[in-house]
């Protein structure tokens, strides 16, 4: 694989792992199965895609784009804690009045960027001689930042009441937390930065189109998967670095079975490859546990 | 104080299953008063509870604390007046999270919730100092996920969780139930301790007529719904197991084949 195209799966992890620390806080953080982020990821790329092409500031439309993809987080925990619509499902109907939404949003099935301002338009030369190391080093700096933002918030009265709610609800009621706000905010937030990863996905790709989505949920769900099972801990900054890092690995291997010829395996094969992996990842434990059991009987 | 009004509440109204629980029980508990709470399975003691948590709304009837009217104030705001423990040690405390962790949601139970640290250094030490007293050794094991603890260990740190913050009432369900007789003499010393020196209003399900007499100022018996009896004072100083379970029979008209249960 040339530095190039190292550089390139790097890109894309460090964007995914934007998605990976959204599905965390739904998943894992508030036990919400959320699958609005196929719906919100593509949101986050056609609101920022499309400001940008009318001539706004790249920094204004990502602001916008997880604004938007915030709304889209509410939407789904609403339809759930108030409509008492199953979590799931709820997602799902967000997710498909997206894609219809998106298509509103670029009022085509996508839009072009090529030559247009991006938040990392200042630091390439004019040759875009450097563009493969500027992208994920400013892709890098966003993840830390968010990643540091990520554990403050766990470690504050708020972020423990989020963490509660997820783990034992009625216990959170016991004490004080307005679980269904946390759920609603929690859902906004988680999607806020999906949303986010699209807007920066569309600028690093050159232009947004509406189903860039597919697959987006199954990725996130498999880089935390990978950051669970290769880094375990309880600890929570162990727990996001894992997911971010789970985000990388996944898409090095992604790029490795591509690039390696002899396997022949191709880029429409990647969702294949994908939901083996977090079908593999998800059953592994169980599989382990069972063996252990048997094991234990044996002896 | 708190009152509760001609209480109402019916599980699955309209239905082949309907189960009218709560049928205008009526209690008032004046503040600093211990009450102890019996009756049979499904008496309803534990929706009572619930009802006075706000977990659940009753169909009708009014729930005061103190001068407050809180039938309808769902459970989370209500959570500066009321403190629970639960009868299952899993449900009370936050699998997942340490046993700081758990104690810094109690301490912060009834406040409002910003972006500061949840966990300080002076409230590491309160909670420390508060774990020292159970002579547990859990002082020592503050970043400990709370799911390493044994029932009875988790039993006490909610004990000690419900007494971080001021409460109008605490509420305790059967919560000894769980344990081996020797923690749950343990707890049960605790919950005394703690009650007497907070000065606590205090509701506690028993399943053990001798703890019920033991402990507290006030006895109330439920069945179907109601309340069916309610000593204190010298009638209760005087009365024995015995009596109780004489009452508890006839209340219930008929006669109750496991009298070892109901004496331990
Ligand atoms: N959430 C619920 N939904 C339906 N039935 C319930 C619910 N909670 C309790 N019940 C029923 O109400 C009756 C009284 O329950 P409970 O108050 O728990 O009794 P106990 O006095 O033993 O604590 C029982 O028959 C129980 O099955
Ligand atoms: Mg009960």
């Amino acid at each position: 694989m040339t530095p190039i195209a190292l550089m390139g799966a790097l890109e894309i992890g460090l964007i995914f792992a934007l998605v990976a620390l959204g599905v965390l806080i739904s998943f894992r953080t508030l036990d919400f199965p959320d699958l609005t982020a196929d719906g919100s990821f593509p949101l986050g790329g056609a609101v920022a895609a499309t400001l940008i092409a009318g001539g706004h500031d790249p920094w204004l439309a990502c602001a916008f784009a997880a604004l938007a993809g915030a709304a889209s987080g509410l939407v789904t925990a609403w339809l759930h804690v108030r409509l008492n619509i199953l979590q799931l499902l709820a997602s799902i109907l967000v997710m498909i009045a997206l894609y219809s939404i998106n298509l509103r949003i670029m009022g085509a099935p996508n839009m072009p960027l090529i030559g247009s301002p991006t938040v990392f338009a200042p630091f390439i030369g004019e040759a875009l001689e450097n563009s493969w190391l500027v992208q994920p080093a400013v892709l890098a700096v966003i993840i830390v930042a968010t990643k540091i933002g990520l554990d403050l918030f766990f470690a504050s009265q708020t972020g423990l009441a989020m963490r509660a709610t997820g783990a034992n609800p009625r216990m959170a009621r016991a004490q004080g937390v307005a679980t269904e706000r946390m759920v609603l905010s929690g859902m906004a937030l988680s999607n806020a930065l999906i949303a986010l990863a699209g807007a920066l996905y569309v600028q690093t790709q050159g232009g947004a189109d509406v189903s860039m989505g597919v697959g987006t949920i199954v990725v996130g769900l498999a880089a935390v998967i990978i950051g669970e099972t290769l880094l375990p801990s309880r600890k929570l900054w162990v727990i996001t670095l894992a997911t971010i890092i789970g985000a990388l690995l996944y898409r090095l291997l992604i790029a490795v079975a591509l690039n390696a010829d002899f396997i022949g395996l191709q880029a429409q094969d990647l969702n294949l490859i994908t939901a083996l992996l977090v079908g593999g990842a998800l059953v592994l434990p169980q599989l382990k546990a069972k063996l252990r059991r048997k094991g234990g009987k044996a002896s | 104080m708190m009152r509760a009004e001609q209480l109402f509440k019916t599980f699955n109204p309209g239905t082949p299953i309907e189960n009218p629980v709560l049928r205008g029980l009526s209690l008032t508990i004046e503040s600093g008063q211990f009450v102890t709470v019996i009756g049979s399975n499904g008496a309803g003691k534990s929706t009572l509870l619930n009802a006075i948590s706000g977990d659940l709304f009753v169909d009708s009837g009014s729930l005061h604390i103190d001068d407050q009217d809180v039938t309808r104030m769902p459970a989370w705001q209500r959570a500066g007046m009321v403190a629970r423990v639960f009868q299952d040690p899993m449900a009370g405390t936050c699998e997942g999270l340490s046993i700081e962790e758990n104690m810094a949601l109690a301490w912060h139970r009834g406040r409002s919730r910003g972006f500061g640290r949840a966990i300080r250094a002076e409230q590491r030490e309160l909670f420390r100092d508060k774990l020292a007293m159970l002579k547990l050794g859990l002082e020592n094991r503050l970043a400990d996920r709370i799911d390493l603890l044994s029932g009875g260990q988790r039993q006490a740190v909610s004990l000690l969780m419900a007494s971080l913050q001021p409460s109008r009432i605490l509420l305790l369900d059967e919560h000894t139930a769980a344990l081996d007789p020797k923690t749950a003499a343990f707890v049960l010393e605790l919950t005394d301790r703690i009650v007497q020196e907070n000065k606590l209003t205090a509701m506690m399900v028993t399943h053990s007529m001798r703890q019920a007499l033991d402990h507290g100022h006030r006895t109330v018996m439920l069945h179907q719904g109601r309340v069916v009896l309610d000593v204190s004072g010298d009638e209760r100083k005087q009365m024995q197991v015995s009596d109780l379970l004489a009452m508890f029979e006839k209340t219930r008209g008929e006669q109750i084949d496991d009298d070892a249960l109901l004496l331990g």
